[in-house]
């Protein structure tokens, strides 16, 4: 028995004292604990440790190597950031929920087997629901339970799977799976939902722009790219995974495009984003891996940055719909600046992050042949950039004069923002740092002349596409809408099944019964009213019981 | 905010400035395809100024192709609350 535990558990139990502090204690006290975190983590060297034997199970709950090392830096640079972002708000349960999401998502990341995985998977999910619940609105509430009740299925279908696993194999090691079987691919499909893949994603896009100003940003960093960790070391080379990626690269940015919420423009670029991470993955390379690593890294950095942008322009006007905003360069004209150093580095500009890390999977996908996704990828690269980033700093800050004068950012976040877009400006010049972090040798150089120039001509061509189309009038404006996505499918169907369908059924059954009574009793009876939660209480009940029978399945086969 | 000041931005003139600054950069880096030795992993890209037509007619696309897709998936702002 060794006695190191994991660095996330710094930030877990430091969560819980959070409140004893007052005022600038407790500021001084929130930077620390990520610092102090950290500090533990440079001092661990390579290796397994915390190892506690449960029942016959022996879990090594840290295991620090490279993949889970380069992850653990993005993520406590995350947390720094985040807090810093959120300094100035009052409340302590975002506080707490911040940090102890945090400190569990750290903890996913130097699990060692299965069994610690998942007690961090969930953990994730419960902490990160109260940075949702705490906008205290109603959409925000029924959002988080949409949300809790996704986060929670995907650990559901994570505990089916290993204990598949372990009955199979008797192994609980978190290294290399594979999709071989029935326990691996319920592993995979939970990974699959906190990665938002294709169809499984739109709990994404429904929650975080439903948080509070602090809380997307604490939430854009650390459930998907845990997602995209798990994935890069349980299944790296899997070929479908290349599929799934490029879906994800192309398909949400046509929402982007249309959508009027500019947070949900962020969700939407965020999947996109993971698209790219996750053709890494299924690609398998060591270049690729390479890439997925670098590209989660610099990723976090920039998404972050953008989000806290935009939550910026949303606690200064009160609003963060494109429809609303407009000419806040004039008020805000740092947080301009900052929300365009994380545009230019989500598209991937020469001398900002992005174009350091987003090549690696490129040049990864050409030197494998995958010659299709490399052409969606290509496609998605310039669609990333129109979307987030011109449509993102033009509606809020440019376009036209929306009238709107506000105060430019508090001190604080504009300091975290500062930070975050100097470690974007500072990756894109000088990648060595970045690159000497990654799981295997680094044999590339980003600033080649047909690099650079290839990438701005794509760049510039397509901004001149969106100024030409917004010069014609043909660039579709914002409008307030809801744009109907994958959640449709749990939030409106179950009730059209049940008004058209069940509910007649239910009232002629009702109505014979009440004949049949009547002649009995003469008694009138109704059918209880079934709505929305209940309704999702009963999906979650019939997919328990769905686990089960393919549990008892597996049980009974010879 | 009559007496407001006046940015370089709210003058229509400035605005025309950046978009034909932008079709002159285009230009030039379509133009400079020609003068440096490229190293590529496909023939296609190659081709004179492949990345920036890409970019371009991806762009478009995607702007035309989403503004189709409104008329399949806009709803009512408040449709869930109903």
């Amino acid at each position: 028995m060794s006695v190191e535990f994991s660095p996330g558990l710094i930030l877990i139990a430091g969560a819980v004292l959070v409140p004893l502090f007052p005022g600038a204690w407790r500021s001084a006290y929130l930077l620390l604990l990520p610092v102090l975190s950290f500090a533990y983590l440079a001092v661990l060297p390579y290796g397994e440790y915390g190892q506690v034997l449960v029942f016959d199970y022996l879990l090594t709950t840290v295991r620090v190597d490279k993949l889970s090392f380069v992850f653990g830096v993005v993520f406590h640079l995350a947390v720094f950031l985040s807090v810093l972002y959120a300094l100035h708000e009052r409340d302590n349960v975002q506080h707490v929920a911040g940090l102890m999401y945090a400190g569990s998502a750290i903890g996913g990341v130097f699990a060692g087997d299965l069994i610690t995985l998942f007690i961090y998977w969930e953990l994730t999910a419960i902490s990160s629901v109260f940075l949702i619940w705490a906008r205290r609105t109603e959409r925000a509430y029924r959002a988080g339970l949409r949300y809790v009740m996704i986060q929670v299925t995907s650990g559901l279908l994570l505990l089916a799977g290993v204990v598949l696993r372990v009955r199979e194999t008797g192994d609980i090691a978190f290294d290399f799976l594979g999709l071989s079987d029935l326990a691996t691919s319920l592993i995979f499909v939970a990974f699959g939902i906190k990665c938002a893949f294709p169809l499984l994603h739109n709990w994404l896009q429904d929650a975080y722009p439903e948080a509070t100003v602090a809380g997307t940003v604490f939430l854009s960093a650390f459930t998907t790219k845990l997602a995209v960790y798990a994935l890069a070391r349980g299944f790296p080379g899997t070929d479908m995974l290349v599929w799934i990626g490029a879906t994800m690269t192309a398909f949400p940015i046509f929402y982007a495009v249309i959508e009027n919420d500019l947070r949900r423009v962020l969700a939407y670029s965020l999947n996109n984003q993971l698209g790219f991470m996750v053709v890494g993955i299924g690609i398998g390379t060591e270049m690729a891996l390479n890439g997925t690593a670098a590209h989660a890294f610099t990723h976090i950095i920039y998404k972050a940055l953008l989000f806290m942008s935009m939550g910026a322009v949303l606690y200064r006007t009160g609003t963060i719909n494109g429809s609303d905003l407009g000419g806040l360069y004039k008020s805000m004209p740092y947080t301009t600046a900052f929300c365009i150093v994380g545009a230019a580095s989500i598209s991937a500009f020469p001398l900002f992050s992005g174009f350091v890390s987003k090549s690696l999977i490129m040049t990864a996908a050409a030197d494998e042949s995958y010659v299709l996704a490399w052409w969606v990828l290509l496609f998605a690269s310039a669609g990333v950039f129109h979307h987030s980033g011109i449509k993102i700093p033009f509606f809020a800050f440019f376009a036209r004069d929306s009238g709107i004068r506000c105060r430019e950012a508090p001190g604080n976040m504009l300091l975290a923002m500062a930070a975050a877009a100097f470690l974007c400006v500072a990756l894109g010049i000088y990648p060595e740092p970045l690159y000497r972090l990654l799981p295997f040798p680094v044999d590339y150089a980003p600033y080649t002349p047909t690099h650079v120039i290839t990438q701005l001509q794509l760049l510039l061509f397509s901004a001149l596409a969106f100024a030409l189309l917004k010069r014609t009038g043909i660039y579709p404006p914002e409008l307030r809408a809801t744009n109907l996505d994958s959640d449709w499918v749990y939030r409106r169907l179950p009730l059209i099944v049940w008004s058209t369908v069940l509910l007649p059924v239910a009232h002629r059954i009702d109505r014979c019964q009440q004949w049949l009574l009547s002649r009995a009793t003469s008694a009138a009876v109704t059918v209880p009213e079934i709505r929305g939660a209940s309704l999702l209480a009963l999906f979650v009940v019939l997919l328990l019981f769905s686990l089960l029978v393919t549990g008892f399945w597996q049980l009974a086969r010879p | 905010m009559e007496n407001e000041k006046k940015y370089w931005l709210d003058q229509p003139h400035n605005v025309d400035k950046i978009f034909w600054g932008l079709v002159g950069i285009c230009a030039l880096l379509a133009v400079f395809d020609v003068f440096y030795p490229k190293h590529v992993d496909f023939f296609w890209e190659d081709w004179i100024a492949f990345y920036g037509v890409y970019g371009f007619v991806s762009c478009v696309g995607l702007v035309l192709l989403a503004k189709q897709m409104r008329k399949l998936v806009k709803r009512d702002p408040d449709y869930y609350e109903r």
